[in-house]
Order: structure tokens, then sequence, then C-alpha cells
């Protein structure tokens, strides 16, 4: 076991569960400006921000569902994965001992919890060898309300008269966000994956979850799609937690992979505020963390 | 702001309305399925004394343990749409007053809190540590071994636990208005 490596882990796991990265909370500031004073939808927001300072100071859990935890691993060449997997699981395991994450894996056939976090596919473990010569470990804590109203879909869609196109994609992004009205704890991030196959589709929707408040696709098109979407979805009027208001998204992130000729999935995952994402670098031994 | 302590009265709930902004104090149990499933299948009596006139949370904290002694790290509302199938038939058969979520119920939970006298209450998802701060004991918990720590149920005490109401004693629901509403503005943007 390198304990090193496995405490820096559970430092990743640490500040994914107890501090709001910044790009989120100043968003959230911005959605609780835009609410009118004295409304019920600001007096949330103004919950919502005093947690995320309650928790950053305490270190303790900002929601108590620490979600599924989704490591996205790069590695050096010559770097043994084996290292890196044994050192994720023990990170898991010491994290929910320290309640920086509440356990969270149930044995499906038995409704038996691990107690560790770590099960059969949980963590769930993307790793990859990258060229360059730095250890990358990224986290998503991701809760199973906003999970629950995460969603795919095919195009042609008939009911929507939605087409295989942007603008068929755009309908389906706005059915997904007013079907999950409050339940995935809005204002949500929607990652939006164009493409792929069944897998594929979430794994990528997820990868979208990574990105800062703002950044937009490069391609300019899909750029365009996202700010007309957060600007349309704001006017749903679902709000914090679907009690009302003007924010119902933080934002909209959109990626398109090549696909089968015969499908178009559109796949869209839904994180609820608490956009928990946190990564970790490791050069030439000095570890940072984003 | 209107304070309730439980034990609570039906005239108490039929009183609220939606938007009432409440502070809960003194006992509130927490469910989530597998409790509510077991409630409903085999109707435990451990819960009885606790349940009549009484609240339920859904909530699935994370909790420590010092010294053989209990408390809530985390403990903000899970989604209560889970609770669906049970919740009526959990209000009628304990004598509930109020349950506690996130996200809004449906038609036979709302029709059960005007039938049975009884409120749904919003807290606010994802304050995990602001709410376990009003919980200021935990008594004790029950099947903590077969169900896990997040599915059990844990019997706390609070003090000023903020919510509102969103679904009141007289069938009206937040939840539904603000759906239909929303709905209006996604057929207009459909069509856009």
């Amino acid at each position: 076991m390198d304990e090193k490596l496995r405490d820096r882990l559970v430092e990743l796991l640490r500040r994914a569960s107890t501090d709001l990265p910044a790009d989120v909370e100043a968003a959230l500031v911005k959605a609780r400006a835009s609410e009118e004073p004295g409304s019920s939808s600001r007096g949330i927001f103004d919950n919502i921000l005093l947690n995320v300072e309650l928790a950053r100071k305490a270190s303790t859990p900002i929601c108590q569902d620490t979600g599924s935890i989704l490591f996205e691993v790069r590695i050096p060449r010559g770097f043994d994965d084996r290292v890196m997997r044994e050192a994720l699981l023990a990170a898991a395991t010491t994290a929910t001992k320290s309640y920086y994450l509440r356990p969270n894996a149930v044995d499906s056939l038995t409704g038996k919890n691990s107690g560790s976090n770590v099960g059969i596919h949980s963590p769930v473990v993307h790793l990859e060898t990258w060229d360059d010569d730095s250890v990358q470990v990224r986290v998503l804590l991701k809760g199973g309300g906003s999970e629950n109203v995460s969603t795919q879909f095919r195009l042609p869609d008939s009911s929507l008269q939605a087409g295989r196109d942007l603008k068929g994609v755009r309908k389906l992004v706005l059915k997904a966000v007013y079907d999950a009205q409050g339940k995935g704890c809005s204002p949500g991030v929607i990652g939006v994956a164009i493409g792929g196959d069944r897998m594929s589709g979430y794994q990528f929707a997820k990868e979208q979850l990574f990105r800062k408040i703002g950044q937009r696709s490069d391609n300019p098109d899909v750029a365009k799609l996202e700010t007309e979407l957060v600007t349309d979805l704001n006017t749903l009027g679902i709000g914090p937690m679907g009690l009302g208001g003007k924010t119902t998204v933080l934002d909209v992130f959109i990626g398109a992979q090549h696909r089968h000729p015969a499908t178009y999935f559109v796949t869209v995952a839904y994180m609820c505020w608490a956009c928990r994402r946190r990564t970790m670098t490791i050069r030439k031994d000095e570890v940072t963390y984003d | 702001m209107i304070e309730l302590t439980t034990p609570i009265s039906e005239e108490q709930v039929r009183g609220l309305k939606l938007g009432d902004i409440v502070h809960i104090s003194g006992i509130v149990v927490t469910a989530r399925d597998a409790g509510h499933k077991l409630m409903v299948e085999e109707r435990p009596t451990f819960l009885d004394e606790l349940l009549r006139g009484g609240v339920i949370y859904h909530c699935g904290p994370v909790v420590r343990k010092d010294d053989g002694k209990w408390s809530f790290v985390a403990a903000g509302p899970t989604t209560s749409a889970r609770e669906e199938p049970y919740q009526a038939k959990v209000i009628e058969s304990y004598g509930l007053r109020a349950v506690i979520g996130k996200g809004g119920m449906g038609a036979k939970t709302l029709e059960g809190c005007k039938k049975f006298g009884a409120v749904y209450l919003s807290a606010i998802g994802g304050c995990g540590t602001q709410i376990a701060r009003a919980v200021t004991e935990v008594l004790a918990v029950h099947k903590l071994e077969e169900f896990g720590t997040p599915e059990a149920f844990w019997v706390c005490k609070v003090d000023k636990f903020p919510v509102v109401v969103t679904m009141d004693a007289h069938g009206n629901s937040l939840h539904d208005q603000i759906d239909s509403a929303s709905k209006k503005q996604f057929e207009a943007l459909l069509a856009r």
C-alpha cells in the first residue's frame, strides 16, 4: 500500500465533500442576487450559501448524500495502475471512517451496506495512461437524487417532434430539466452527451460536469446552444429545490461524440447544486488540488 | 414564522398553509425506503409512541459515534417521491402529523394529508451540515444493523428545524402548482 498516495486521495475526497468549488459557489451567489429580496427563493439561496460556509469551516459534508464516487484517473507511462487502484479503495474506506463520506455502497441482492463505500464497481474507477509525467485524479461525488433524474433519450422523438439535430437535442434537454422539477436538487448543473452508445453516453455526459461554470464548448454551434439553454431553462420557474424562482440551472455543458449510424442518443446527467468535483495533480512528488 | 413542538395536534396542522415557514422542535424520526416498506408490510409497534402526532423525516444522515454516543454530522433531506407508494398508509396507521423531505410527493400522499390531517414540509436539499446542527441529540436508533446507516430509523431531538409547508392538509400542493406553471412554459419553449 502506498500510504502517502492514499492520504493524498483522502484529502482529495475531503475537499470534494466539504469544500464546494469556488466557481460553483460564485454561480450560487449570482443566482441569489437574481431573486427578489424577501422572496422564499432568495431565502433558500441564503441557506444554501450559509451551509456551504459552515461545511467548509467545520470540514463536514456539504450534503449528507456524499454520492457515488467517480474517479477519473490519468497516470504516466510506467506507473503501476494496481498501486493506484489499491490506494483509491483504501482512501474511500478511510474517508468514510473519517465521516467525510456516508457509506453508500449497498449490496443490491441482500440490501447490506458494505460500510466503506467499497463494493462491486464502487467506487467507479476509470483509469488511463497519458503522455504527461504527472498523475491526475479527478473525483465527482454525485448524489442519488440527481442520479435518479438523469436520463437517456433516443432521437428522433415523435412526441416532441425532435429530429436528429441540435434543435432536437435542445428539446430533449428542456424535457429532462422540466421532468426533473426540483427532485435533483435544483438549480442543477446539466451535463449532456450527444451520440455515443448507451454506456459512453452516460460516461461522456458526466465528463462534462468537470467543466467549470461558464466554460463554453469549443464548437461555436454547441456553445451557442449551451448559452441559449441556460437562458431558456431559467424561464421555467422551477427555481431552487423546485419551490419556484428564477434560477433552475447553473449551467449546461454539452459534448458530442461519434455514434453508430442507426443510433442517436442524447444523455443528460443532472448534477445537483452541490456540484462536488475536485482535481488532484501530483507532479515531481508535489501535490496540488483544484 | 410558526413554531411547532411535537406531538402536534390535528388543529395545528389544519391551520398551516402553503408557503408558511415552520420551525419544528421536539422529536423527529428518520425513515427512508427500507423503513417505509417495513412500516407498511410489517407494521412494527416500536414506533407507535414516537409517531402518534409525530414527524417522519426523509433523511439518511452521516452519523458519528464518540464514546458510545451518536451525533449527526450531516443530515439534509432525501428525495421524498420514493416513499409515495407507502406514505399515505403510514400517515394513517401511525397517526403522523408531518412528513419532512424534499422534492414533494404525489396525489396519494396529498389525499392522505387531507383525509387524516397531516402536512408535507420541505427542508432544503443539500444543506447537510446546517440541518445537522438543529439536531441536538440522537436518542435512539432502530434497525441499524439490518438497514445500514442511511436507512435506519434515527430518533432525534431537534431544536427549531427550519422547513416550509409545501403540501397542506386541505389538498393544496406547491409542487403541483410549480409543475403546471413550468409545464406551460416548457410547451412554449418547445414550440419556439
